[in-house]
């Protein structure tokens, strides 16, 4: 992990100081805006050819889209995280770089509510299409859930 | 393309109308209930889409409101076909982020159980295989060897299926007595019956005939859809995280990787078969290494890890299984994201299977191996 | 009227040739009927410990001596489900079709020479009888796929018109080698003909497409795809409940027997043997035959639909053409050395 302050000194001209180091020193806060063309710059160049991982998780004041993606080599990951407001979450979606964003965009949108822009077909996936509500928001209402 | 050009020529002169055919959620290919929506054109697969979520549990939010100990139970429920595996990568989270040593034994204590689950898991893939293709004998073959490994588990942990084995910071209990002497006779008789099952479907000519490229994934493709596990390394990728990123006691033990180049159904079979050769020198060497020592690390009763992130990876057996796992401080995750590699290689599906024949999606599908308990969740 | 006059007008009634017939065709049918009943048990029988037997289990062995009772304890379950008619199938088709199928099979029976003398009808067409009637099952067969109203049963149907019509031809050509031996198609002289060398020897290629290609009528392993139930479910018996799936899969045990019967007959002397009375012989030589059907049935995967279609047209059908002209060079130079006409 202590490459990651190396890293991102050296992305950081490509995005006018962007990225930044988070406060545990693990990962890279980058603006939403800026993840597809990081995303893409991390697979053809620094060989972290695998997303191993996307999820989101909500704050008190924010939500977190959670990249990890991975070398082959060592299997190194980094992480890599989009924080959004909490009334409209929306960041580009990088099906364009990982095919496998598709289905992980798609569980974090039925899931948490994050809209991925740009995604070809954002439904939801695990629960049922008519179903109400983010399950895992921490505002869902657990008691409720009854469809019938 | 299976069929040749002409074959379709003729079909499209007939003016033939597309039709849309639900395979599943109960169907007897699925494995579970997973439901295909095929559009066909006669028997070639036009378009295909996935709809999951029929065995959606919600694992990600019953996390949230239960202790980290508690939770264990649980992901022997993900994918509940290799349930110690999921135990473990859990676990390992946990400990991962509170800093926990395991002691030496329970690590090879771990490795194998893991091992045994994963032969466990990779014969029922192989069975089920079998079976999809109408070889009915070999999936009883399979199923037949299955009951011993089972077996084994069973005299562990207790259960066959759901064995709920690994604790934070260690293993519930240690090996019985007579377990060394059943697995010193299991290990003496799984080679024969992996050679005969060799000769048996993969010598058989319908089984190549059926299976070779079929459903092909090539190392580009596996890469971008995430694809992992054997199905990854089936494509000419020699990537294990058991090799390459050593965790638990699988750094001190000599094992080989197996790579296959072709990425088709029949090389995902057959990547599966010199796995379980692999596993079973795990196994040989973990039991003959197996130091003495405690099997449980000194652990809080109410784990309280501090306020963090952490993300662990492990090879679980159908490919990388990630837990991505905040804490805030309190006894109850605050966020725990299971990445399952089944629902993720799921994904590829819709864009192998146009031009895919009914019978050659089976065998595809099949051959990747996917988990609903771990797809759904 | 005075009652003797009575009893000779029903003696009168009995003696009129088409009431004869008759009487005689019930006492027929019901003796096939009979013998298929009791033949099906024995043979599910069979086929469950012989797929025990492939498959290290052990199968049916609680009911009965070896677990003979055992089909008798699922005909009695089958009889005592209920008889669902799904509500949008067309009726009349969908019920039609296992009477049908069941039909064909009852026929088939009728020509087959269970023993010396010992024939239904002793046509003197057996063969082209035999081969025209077995492949009408498949008009029943598409009937059901069509009248389930199912997708998988509509493929199934489909699979399987074209597959034994493409599967009739070498299925067919490869008999003819025998027809062109002995000059007949009737059973009795076929097996006549064979009193001292088994046809088998003399059309070994003619007995390897017989086979495959009875293999692929009878819907079995590695041809099953018309039920191919990890694919489409049970095919074109998927809607099929109670007693007309009963009646299926009774043909289904029913042709496989049948199936032995005509190999036996054409290719390995029918009823001929030492020793043991002939109907005797006829039995453990198609019991035989059904073994291996059973043999080859649990070993094979399911083979490609496409593929299955090549293996017909690219090479079941030039070989059995080949056999033809193979039987007649071999008929000329015969005749040629002995200098006589005919075997």
């Amino acid at each position: 992990m202590d490459n990651i302050s190396v890293l991102i000194e050296k992305l950081n001209p490509s995005f006018d100081n962007a990225l930044k180091l988070s406060d545990d020193g693990q990962a890279i806060y980058v603006p939403a805006e800026c993840i597809v063309k990081l995303m893409d710059m991390l697979k053809n160049q620094y060989e972290y050819v695998m997303l191993a991982d996307l999820s989101a998780v909500e704050y008190e004041d924010r939500y977190e889209v959670v990249y990890h993606v991975m070398k082959l080599t060592d299997a190194q990951d980094i992480r890599i995280k989009v924080a959004l407001p909490l009334d409209a979450p929306t960041v580009p979606s990088i099906v364009d770089v990982w095919k496998a964003a598709n289905v992980q965009e798609r569980e974090a949108f039925d899931l948490m509510g994050i809209r991925f822009s740009g995604h070809p077909d954002l439904r939801r996936i695990l629960c049922p299409d008519d179903f109400n509500g983010h399950p895992l928001r921490k505002s869902f209402n657990m008691k409720t859930v009854s469809r019938f | 393309m299976s069929m040749d050009s002409d074959n379709l020529n003729l079909v499209d002169d007939l003016n033939t109308q597309e039709f849309t055919i639900n395979m599943g959620p109960y169907h007897p290919s699925t494995h579970g209930v997973f439901r295909a929506v095929l559009t066909l054109d006669g028997e070639v697969i036009v378009k295909e889409e996935n709809v999951l979520g029929y065995l959606h549990r919600g694992m990600d939010k019953i996390a949230e409101t239960r202790t980290y100990s508690q939770f264990v139970p649980y992901t022997a429920r993900l994918d509940y076909l290799a349930s110690a595996l999921n135990n473990m990568g859990y676990v390992q989270t946990v400990e991962k982020l509170m800093g926990i040593e395991v002691p030496e034994r329970a690590e090879y204590l771990r490795v194998i159980i893991a091992e045994l689950q994963r032969i466990a898991s990779h014969y029922l893939m192989l069975g089920s295989t079998t079976n999809d293709v109408n070889a009915v004998t070999g999936f009883l073959y399979y199923m037949h060897d299955r009951e011993k490994v089972l077996d084994l588990l069973e005299m562990v942990t207790g259960a066959r299926l759901t064995s709920n084995y690994m604790r934070i910071g260690g293993v519930i209990d240690d090996l019985p007595e007579e377990f060394f002497p059943k697995v010193k006779e299991f290990l003496a008789y799984l080679p024969g019956r992996l050679e005969m099952m060799e000769t048996l479907i993969l010598g058989n000519e319908i089984f190549q005939e059926r299976m070779k490229n079929v459903g092909v994934i090539t190392a580009q493709m596996a890469l971008d859809y995430g694809v992992t596990g054997p199905n990854l390394r089936a494509a000419g990728v020699r990537f294990d995280l058991r090799k390459v990123a050593p965790y638990s006691a699988y750094g001190k033990i000599d094992f080989e990787v197996p790579v296959l180049k072709n990425g088709d159904a029949f090389d995902r079979y057959q990547i599966r078969l010199m796995e379980i050769k692999q596993s079973l020198r795990i196994i040989e060497q973990a039991v003959q290494q197996l130091p003495e020592g405690p099997i449980m690390a000194k652990v809080p009763k109410l784990i309280k890890p501090p306020a963090g992130e952490v993300f662990h990876k492990m090879e679980g057996a159908r490919g990388i299984l990630g837990f991505h796992l905040v804490s805030d401080g309190g006894p109850k995750p605050y966020r725990l994201h299971i990445h399952g590699p089944s629902f993720v290689n799921i994904g590829i599906m819709p864009a192998i299977a146009p031009g895919m024949l009914l019978q050659d999606f089976l065998a595809a599908f099949a051959t990747i191996d996917v988990d609903m308990g771990e797809v759904d969740r | 009227m005075d009652s003797n006059n009575n009893i000779t007008s029903i003696w009168d009634f009995f003696q009129n040739p088409i009431i004869m017939n008759l009487l005689i065709g019930v006492v027929y049918f019901a003796a096939i009927a009979a013998f298929i009943t009791v033949l099906v048990i024995i043979l599910m029988w069979m086929d469950r410990r012989v797929a025990a037997f492939f498959q290290e289990r052990l199968g049916p062995i609680k009911y009965g001596p070896q677990g003979l009772l055992q089909p008798v304890f699922d005909a009695v379950k089958m009889v005592s489900k209920g008889n669902i008619t799904p509500r949008n199938v067309d009726k009349l088709v969908y019920n039609l079709a296992p009477m049908l199928i069941f039909m064909t099979t009852l026929l088939v029976y009728a020509a087959l020479p269970y023993g010396k003398n010992l024939t239904v009808v002793n046509l003197n067409v057996g063969v082209l009888y035999l081969i025209a009637i077995s492949s009408t099952a498949t008009i029943a067969i598409l009937m059901g796929g069509w009248g389930s109203n199912n997708k998988y049963s509509l493929i199934g149907g489909m699979r399987t018109v074209a597959m034994i019509i493409s599967y009739e031809i070498p299925f067919a050509f490869s008999l003819l080698g025998i027809i062109m031996l002995t000059g007949s198609m009737n059973m009795t002289d076929i097996i006549n003909a064979q009193k001292n060398v088994w046809f088998v020897f003399l059309q070994p290629l003619a007995f390897v497409v017989f086979m495959i290609t009875a293999m692929a009528e009878l819907n079995k392993s590695p041809f099953d795809l018309p039920e191919a139930e990890s694919e489409l479910v049970a095919g074109f018996i998927t809607e099929y409940a109670g007693m007309k799936f009963g009646l299926v899969y009774l043909a289904e045990y029913a042709n496989m027997f049948s199936m032995a019967a005509i190999a036996v007959t054409l290719f390995f002397g029918g009823w001929q043997g030492p020793l043991l009375p002939s109907w005797l012989w006829f039995l453990i030589k198609t019991l035989l035959m059904v073994f291996f059907i059973m043999w080859i049935r649990w070993t094979l995967p399911r083979i490609r639909i496409d593929k299955m279609m090549k293996l017909n047209w690219k090479v079941l059908i030039p070989l059995s053409i080949l056999n033809i002209f193979l039987t007649g060079i071999g008929i000329k130079l015969y005749q040629y050395f002995t200098g006589m006409g005919g075997v």
